[in-house]
């Protein structure tokens, strides 16, 4: 939780479309070397970003080198019912960040 | 202190330090970056599509028409669609023709997302046209380009 | 405007007072809605009305605001208890928000060191001599995210920094630096900022170089967050002289200085800029 933002309306109708905005603190490090020492820097970026809403993805991002560092991401949601969303970032070195909101549908 | 100095430089003299720093800091930044081939994107096109030619419109791909810095350039882009289960957009993706890697990323959207739109930001290594193609849930794919500027920044470049 | 990076070219490195070409071509929106801009005081304009509305647009929403990541950071950090006396920043202030209107003060003159003291030093000195844990190193993560957030409780706070004084003496020598040409370009702070600001130079619109309430700040370029002391060296860099260390008694002084030039306008931590 401690590296993604999300911001999600807290209440909303039936049937209406919502719009999520998202950061996650992230380098998104191409591979490259090391300006100094001339040591390889293996690439690290955020390459799957998901966003489900009561367990279902509904937004699959499949990233790559050219989406910048510390990635910003808004995308909609047309909310049929109350419940969570799951927000999940994963990178290269295998590193997992989630980040989790509720919504109340009327 | 208060008092300045203020000379007008030679203008030879100033061409040639603005020609040799201009010329320094545009080999920095090329080397900063792999290739960039145009040849790169129309193959990621191909291969996408399978060879099926995207249809222009329906597509609108909203960016600067000058970016302060390539390093982070927002991007909108929005695809006319219903968002049904009949019909919808499946996929998204964005493509730089003279980045390093022409892939940037790739959204699938769902019906459920009600909207098939998006909003991030992107790097783009020089002044390039980007695509955003479609894939939607007929197997039509649709196209959107525009041209973004990248300014070489004086003190941000 | 497609002829504008050619046109700009060459009159980067040459501009100390001159050759900068046509004056401001986007200047953020509307003049209506500029003079309505919290962002102009007294004919004082920030950074923010020099930039895109695009980049404009990322500093006005606290989620698309990559700054915002870091202000998250400061507030855990803010608890987190360090070192050998046990204690947080919170253990001796409370909460962060009662640090509302520190930030406008700094730099400010510091009887103990009898020299100026900016933000990041005075939350050095609490970590070292109250907590007794290790000082931050300059631009890491947590220095960073720590000024930020003493800077984002103080937002929309005019600045307010002291000039007279025992601060008089290092006031006049960051004026002094400000005006002083360096490096193989010849510049000072001055050439761009004094002189030219709505000009272009190369392909930047020039601003009026009053950041004071803007730092530290995203910067597209460095795709993150960093402090006033990393521009500043950055300008140096830009016109071929060697920088002085980020924390170092110049860069204190000028903060000072840009600070002052900044008094009245509003603390936007974190902005964005280009």
């Amino acid at each position: 939780m401690s590296k993604a933002r999300v911001k999600v309306p807290k209440k909303a109708k039936k049937g209406e479309i919502i719009t999520i905005k998202t950061l996650v603190k992230h380098k998104m490090q191409r591979a490259t070397k090391d300006k100094k020492t001339g040591e390889p820097i293996p690439r690290n970026i955020i390459h799957t970003f998901e966003a489900a809403f009561n367990g279902k993805t509904f937004l699959k991002g499949n990233w790559d080198t050219g989406v910048s560092a510390n990635p910003y991401c808004a995308f909609t949601l047309r909310v049929q019912e109350s419940g969570e969303y799951t927000f999940t970032w994963k990178d290269d070195k295998g590193e997992t960040y989630t980040a989790n909101a509720k919504i109340e549908v009327a | 202190m208060s008092k300045v100095r203020i000379d007008i430089v030679d203008r030879r003299e100033f061409l040639v330090i603005g020609g040799a720093a201009a010329a320094t800091l545009a080999a920095l930044s090329s080397g900063a970056l792999a290739k960039a081939d145009p040849a790169d994107a129309e193959a990621l096109l191909n291969e996408l599509t399978k060879g099926a030619k995207p249809t222009e419109g329906k597509v609108k791909l909203e960016m600067p028409e000058i970016a302060e810095n390539g390093a982070t350039v927002p991007l909108k882009v929005t695809v006319d669609s219903p968002m049904t289960e009949q019909d919808y957009c499946k996929s998204v993706t964005i493509i730089a023709t003279k980045n390093p890697v022409a892939h940037i990323c790739n959204f699938e959207f769902t019906p459920d997302s009600g909207k098939a739109w998006v909003s991030n930001r992107i790097r783009m290594a020089k002044t390039q046209e980007v695509w955003a193609l479609a894939q939607m849930s007929d197997g039509s794919f649709r196209i959107g380009k525009t041209t973004v500027k990248v300014t070489i920044g004086g003190c941000g470049g | 405007m497609g002829g504008l990076a050619g046109k700009g070219m060459l009159a980067v490195f040459g501009a100390g007072a001159l050759a900068l070409a046509a004056t401001g071509w986007m200047a953020a929106g509307t003049p209506e809605a500029q003079a309505k801009s919290k962002y102009e005081v007294d004919g004082k304009k920030s950074g923010y009305l020099y930039s895109t509305p695009e980049t404009q647009a990322m500093q006005d929403d606290d989620f698309m605001n990559q700054g915002m990541l870091w202000v998250e950071r400061g507030q855990k950090l803010w608890s987190q208890v360090e070192g050998a006396a046990g204690k947080s920043c919170q253990s001796c202030h409370g909460d962060v928000e009662k640090m509302r209107g520190a930030y406008t003060t700094y730099p400010k003159y510091d009887p103990k060191t009898k020299k100026l003291i900016n933000i990041e030093q005075r939350i050095n000195r609490c970590r070292t001599e109250q907590m007794k844990a290790k000082a931050w190193k300059w631009e890491s993560d947590e220095l960073l995210s720590m000024t930020t957030l003493i800077g984002y409780v103080s937002r929309d706070l005019p600045m307010n920094v002291k000039i007279d004084g025992p601060a008089k003496p290092f006031f006049e020598k960051g004026k002094a630096f400000y005006y002083q040409r360096r490096g193989q370009l010849d510049m000072a702070c001055k050439h761009c900022h004094i002189d030219n600001p709505g000009k272009f130079i190369r392909a930047d619109l020039l601003s009026e170089g009053r950041a004071g309430g803007a730092f530290p700040l995203y910067r597209l370029k460095w795709q993150k967050l960093g402090s006033m002391h990393r521009r500043f060296r950055g300008c140096n860099r830009q016109v071929r002289s060697e920088p002085y260390k980020a924390g170092s008694d110049e860069y204190v002084n000028v903060e000072l200085y840009i600070k002052w030039r900044s008094n009245g306008l509003p603390v936007e931590v974190p902005a964005v800029r280009r």
